[in-house]
């Protein structure tokens, strides 16, 4: 395939040349994680714009707000470390929220979370199952998925948002630690759980080794199919859950909902330093880029900047970092 | 293995084509206003519009990428187009909106042709910041033209030729020479050459970064006449009239039979592919089934023919 | 006599278009270095692939100690014992050393947890025991070829291996580095396990092996033991006929001098490089993998950039910013592989012939058909190129016949200078015979030619002038009797490991 949708990667002994790292370690060191640079640059420039931004209140609504990206882009990271990508997290958020609140009265609160939970997980099999399968790249078949599921959240609510009828509902996630929600926490919560799995476990392991080098992987025995399923489901669950938590918190569940989350999804994963080609990446990248995306948008919204700015703002932001991605990878192999 | 390929190609030819001919038959027996002049006339202007996308598109598709930025584009453009007109007029209304759109297509065409980033992600980028420039412009509120009735600019979109819209007519000529530049030009072979094997086409001295880029102002270009035909048929413009296009677009296009892996495909191919998915969609809302029941068909008919394809290609279904 | 670890009776495998083993029968004691030789092409990697279960084989079986055996993986053939270090290394690089030793195979508790401790330790034991001095933890991608290639024979003594089966595994090292492995090799052989070690150095295998057998054309020629065969012997069973035989040089008669370069240098690649060619020469460039050959070559063609230095070419100085710009000065490169960079093997020959210089067969953009089929048919002729027609998909195409195809794209527009980067791997004796004569004609017809390749009597049997290469530099300069394989050898392997 060649150099777009799903960019090749040469594996050819000659590109495994020694890297003779010339930079200070320093320097090495901010390379592979600039992205808290970005973010300590992001929240210097906003507390001098606004004095609204450096309040514990805030910061606090940043984590929440940034926590309904941050569980699609804990998927994501999975996802992309396996040299894939998943572009239906969106429209799966978009119907876990639905059911969430839609089956609510017809089988109680707790069933219907159930399901909304299980219908993400459900999806996200569909999505990694055709991919093992059929061996069409995973961004037609979540390019499809896309559609597909947003069909389905159609279907089911009509055109109309859905509303929960019992207001108790909304109070579920409302549980704070100082200035810190429950949302966040359980965001926090998932992200160092994967990391954990990435970096202790045989699961972690495959994870980078299929998406570094997929034939080695292969070879040496990891059932690389069985495991993109997996990985795979893992997103979809996790849209489930951001579904679930969007729609406490917001009482309703609307059938367009996160309509181009998938989009913000990736420029925090990318932005956070994880690469496309798969194979390198960290949980902790992911939410620096999370924080920073969210961060971004609030400022903005803080100083007032009219809707516009954003989209063109993180239309801009998604290429540097795609030049920052490039310019650092070609740098490291010649 | 040739066999499987055989069996495809027949597939692709009879089994979509005969799924389509069987699809037709049920949605013309339950609904009898599938097959009147004037629906079909309906749908063969709407799908001008999509195809005179599409076929740009294709040229992207075939060197290996995608554009997903389309959608927006044609949004943009035809809130540009229809203001414009208010503003200056329509002859230097299309002018302006035909040069922004070659500009959008330079700008993605260097971003992945020269700069060699990933075309996926570079052209959803474009897609929010043509979104946000479209607000930016409009200040969200729609745009109508003044004058529909009087203005000459109703000739793209709203008028006949010899009994036929407009629109087709563009359209129809549009893939003539799109398919003649693909199929007949040292630039239409560097176009498959590209697909085919980028660095092998590298070596051979063909101007990789150019074609890329070329092919993305092709896009664009496309795009802009679209929007022109848009604008003139709609004689305004919301925020979100291009929204979702660049969906249909592909799937056209793959469902045409054009591999998404480049390398492989005619426009003559996507000409079919996305008349038959404006047939697929009216005669579904025709049938009753609301509109975002398309999305869900459209889904598994995607699937299934770009499965077919990969698996005549390797000579067995599964992976 | 030592006990028969593993035995391939009469395998069968074949791929489209090619058989690549016709009933190759070979076997394997414990305690001995068992070599595998014959030129690129022969089936030695295509064996070792079926005996350690990366393929399976359409006919024939493989004993494992005297019991019959059916690989159908790679991780059963590592149950087995067998174990195969890559020629083109299988490892992850974002992974460390010790991960990558247990590569999917990890030591894992009820859960899932990776014991990290249990594993680095056990790596570090292994890779001591090796003499690196590197660690478990460190990145694959921070460890140079030779230091991946010590992680990747880890793997053989993590899991008890009794078959090692090295494939070409001193490509890219140094004299340092490559005694440093036989020492491995030998402390291997001591313990009892069964090496077979592929390789086309045939000094290096009569350093270290106890039995040689020679495969060409996917058939044993013989299996000797070393001590009763010579190196003549051995080429004269690898190519079928005597080395003077077999090559092609063209007459010495130059021209006026064509390129010259002058401190040609891209940082971490090659450094200083200075040479010139005349027409009429055929100047061969001999190196180790990674010494920085083809990518002088991709400098001077305009794939890459310089970063100083200065080429001259027919009386200009250039700078190449695409292979366009080189192409319409009139220089011609034949890449190194020809599948990746040298063919688009979903289109058809005529397609593939006409590419880089499309303006010559069409009229204002337009390419004119007829002209295409015409030029097509001359080379078809000419090379004797194997196809059924101009727009036989390439794919379908042997690889000596692919290779020609890449030849005659190039010779339709004449170039002045023509380089040929490995022209002849991956192709079968007739067609091998067949480019090297070619390329002796093309110089006599007045064409500077640079022939690239790691084959010490290809390089030295076409050649008037041979420069060598390594880590980057040009180390030595050898015309006429100075081409022998003790000098090249030498020059190549003086510089030790940093």
């Amino acid at each position: 395939m060649s150099n777009s949708v799903g960019v090749k990667k040469d594996h050819t002994a000659k590109t495994m040349t020694s890297i003779q790292s010339s930079s200070l370690s320093i320097l090495r060191i901010i390379r592979a994680q600039h992205i808290w640079v970005f973010l300590l640059i992001c929240m210097l420039v906003f507390s001098f714009a606004s004095p609204y931004f450096f309040t514990l209140n805030n910061i606090g609504n940043v984590l929440t707000q940034g926590s309904f990206i941050g569980f699609l882009a804990v998927g994501m990271t999975l996802v992309m470390l396996n040299g894939e990508i998943d572009l239906s997290v969106g429209a799966t958020l978009a119907l876990s929220s639905a059911l969430a609140i839609g089956l609510q009265d017809s089988i109680g609160i707790w069933p219907a979370i159930i399901v909304a939970l299980l219908s993400g997980a459900f999806f996200g099999f569909i999505n990694g199952a055709l991919v093992a399968l059929s061996g069409i790249h995973s961004f037609i078949i979540t390019l499809g998925s896309l559609m597909g599921i947003r069909g389905i959240v159609f279907i089911f609510t009509g055109e109309e948002a859905l509303m929960t009828s019992d207001y108790s509902y909304t109070e579920y996630p409302e549980i704070y630690l100082g200035p810190v929600s429950l949302t966040a926490m359980i965001f926090f919560g998932f992200a160092l759980f994967f990391q954990w799995i990435l970096s202790k476990t045989k699961h972690g392991l495959e994870t980078y080794a299929v998406g570094d080098n997929e034939k080695s992987a292969h070879e040496a025995g990891i059932r690389v199919r069985r495991h993109k399923v997996i990985n795979f489901t893992l997103c979809g669950l996790l849209a489930g859950v951001a579904g679930v938590l969007l729609s406490m918190r917001l009482g309703t569940a609307e059938p367009n909902a996160a309509r181009i989350w998938e989009l913000w999804t990736i420029i925090a994963v990318v932005l956070g330093g994880t690469r496309l080609t798969g194979g390198y990446g960290s949980m902790w990248k992911t939410v620096g880029g999370v924080i920073t995306l969210a961060a971004l948008l609030n400022g903005l919204r803080l100083l007032n900047t009219p809707n516009y700015i954003e989209l063109i703002v993180m239309g801009t932001v998604l290429v540097l970092a795609l030049i920052l991605d490039k310019t650092l990878t070609s740098s490291q192999s010649r | 293995m040739a066999l499987l390929k055989k069996a495809s190609d027949a597939a692709q030819k009879h089994g979509l084509i005969g799924g389509f001919a069987i699809f037709l038959a049920v949605v013309s027996f339950s609904s009898p206003e599938f097959l009147t002049l004037g629906n079909i006339l309906d749908v063969i202007r709407q799908v001008s519009i999509t195809g005179m996308i599409a076929i740009g598109v294709t040229f992207v598709v075939i060197t290996g990428r995608l554009d997903l930025s389309v959608g927006s584009m044609l949004t943009l453009l035809t809130v540009l187009v229809v203001d414009q007109h208010n503003q200056v007029g329509p002859a230097i209304a299309i002018a302006y909106t035909l040069l922004a759109s070659l500009l959008i297509g330079m700008v993605n065409g260097y971003l992945i042709g020269f700069m060699r980033l990933n075309s996926l992600i570079v052209t959803l980028a474009m897609l929010s910041l043509l979104q946000g420039a479209t607000l930016f412009y409009s200040g969200g509120s729609n745009v109508n033209v003044t004058n529909p009735q009087e203005t000459w600019f109703r000739f793209f979109g709203r008028s006949e030729f010899i009994d036929i819209p407009v629109p087709v007519w563009i359209f129809f000529f549009a893939a003539l020479v799109g398919s003649f530049v693909l199929l007949k030009t040292n630039f239409g072979r560097w176009v498959f050459s590209i697909g085919g094997n980028e660095t092998a086409s590298l070596f051979s001295g063909v101007q990789t970064r150019w074609v890329v880029l070329i092919a993305y102002v092709i896009s664009g270009f496309g795009t802009g006449l679209a929007a022109i035909i848009m604008g003139s048929r709609v004689m305004g413009a919301q925020s979100t009239i291009g929204q979702g296009y660049e969906l249909t677009v592909l799937s056209g296009i793959i469902l045409g039979g054009t591999s998404m892996l480049g390398g492989s495909g005619t426009i003559w191919r996507t000409v079919i592919g996305v008349t038959m998915l404006g047939f697929v969609q009216n005669g579904l809302l025709l049938l009753g089934f609301a509109y975002y029941v398309q999305w869900l068909v459209t889904w598994a008919v995607i699937i299934l023919a770009v499965w077919i394809d990969l698996a005549a290609k390797r000579g067995r279904v599964f992976v | 006599m030592n006990e028969i670890i593993l035995t391939a009776d009469s395998i069968l495998k074949k791929f489209p278009g090619v058989i690549a083993l016709n009933r190759v029968s070979f076997d394997i004691r414990a305690g001995e270095v068992h070599a595998l030789m014959g030129e690129n092409g022969a089936g030695k990697s295509t064996l070792m692939k079926v005996l350690s279960g990366i393929y399976n084989p359409d006919e024939g079986a493989i004993h494992h100690r005297g019991k019959k055996v059916i690989i159908k993986t790679p991780k059963e053939a590592r149950e087995l014992g067998i174990l195969l270090v890559h020629q083109e290394l299988s490892l992850s690089p974002e992974l460390s050393a010790a991960e990558n030793i247990y590569l999917g195979d990890w030591p894992t508790n009820r859960f899932g947890i990776v014991n990290k401790r249990k594993m680095n330790a056990a790596a570090k034991i292994a890779l001591d025991e090796l003499g690196c001095n590197f660690g478990p933890e460190v990145l694959v991608r921070n460890l140079s070829i030779a230091k991946q290639q010590m992680v990747e024979i880890a793997r053989t003594l993590v899991f008890n291996a009794n078959v090692v089966i090295f494939d070409e595994p001193t490509g890219t090292l140094t004299t340092t580095e490559k005694d440093q492995l036989f020492e491995v090799v030998r402390s291997l052989r001591k313990k009892g396990v069964a090496i077979v070690y592929i390789s086309h150095k045939m000094d290096e295998i009569f350093e270290i092996a106890d039995r040689i057998t020679v495969l060409r054309d996917g058939e044993v020629q013989c299996t000797v033991n070393t001590s009763e065969s010579t190196i003549g012997e051995i080429t004269n069973r690898m190519i079928g006929r005597d080395l003077d035989q077999y090559f092609h040089r063209a007459k010495a008669e130059f021209g006026a001098e064509l390129l010259s370069v002058n401190q040609l240098t891209i940082r971490g690649l090659f450094k200083d490089v200075s040479f010139s060619v005349r027409a009429g020469e055929v100047v061969g460039l001999y190196g180790l993998i990674g010494a920085g050959r083809s990518e002088v070559a991709e400098t001077l063609f305009g794939v890459r950039q310089k970063d100083s230095g200065e080429i001259i070419f027919d009386n200009q100085k250039v700078s190449f910013s695409s292979p366009k710009q080189a192409i319409e000065k009139g220089l011609a490169l034949v890449p190194e592989d020809r599948k990746s960079q040298g063919l688009i093997l979903g289109m058809g020959g005529r397609h593939n012939m006409t590419l880089p210089h499309l303006s010559l067969y069409s009229n204002m953009g337009v390419p004119r058909v007829d002209k295409e089929l015409q030029v097509f048919e001359d080379y078809k002729t000419k090379l004797e190129i194997k196809t059924t027609g101009p727009e036989q998909l390439l794919s379908d195409l042997s690889g000596g016949n692919q290779q020609k195809l890449v030849l005659a794209k190039w010779l339709c527009a004449h170039p002045k200078l023509i380089i040929l980067d490995e022209p002849t791997r991956g192709v079968d004796v007739g067609s091998k015979s067949a480019i090297h004569q070619y390329i002796a004609t093309l110089a006599e017809q007045g064409l500077a030619v640079i022939v690239i390749s790691s084959e010490m009597p290809e390089v030295i049997g076409v050649s008037h002038r041979i420069l060598t290469m390594a880590e980057g530099r040009l180390v030595g300069e050898y015309t006429g009797k100075e081409m022998t394989e003790e000098n090249l050898i030498a020059a190549v392997s003086g510089l030790t490991a940093a």
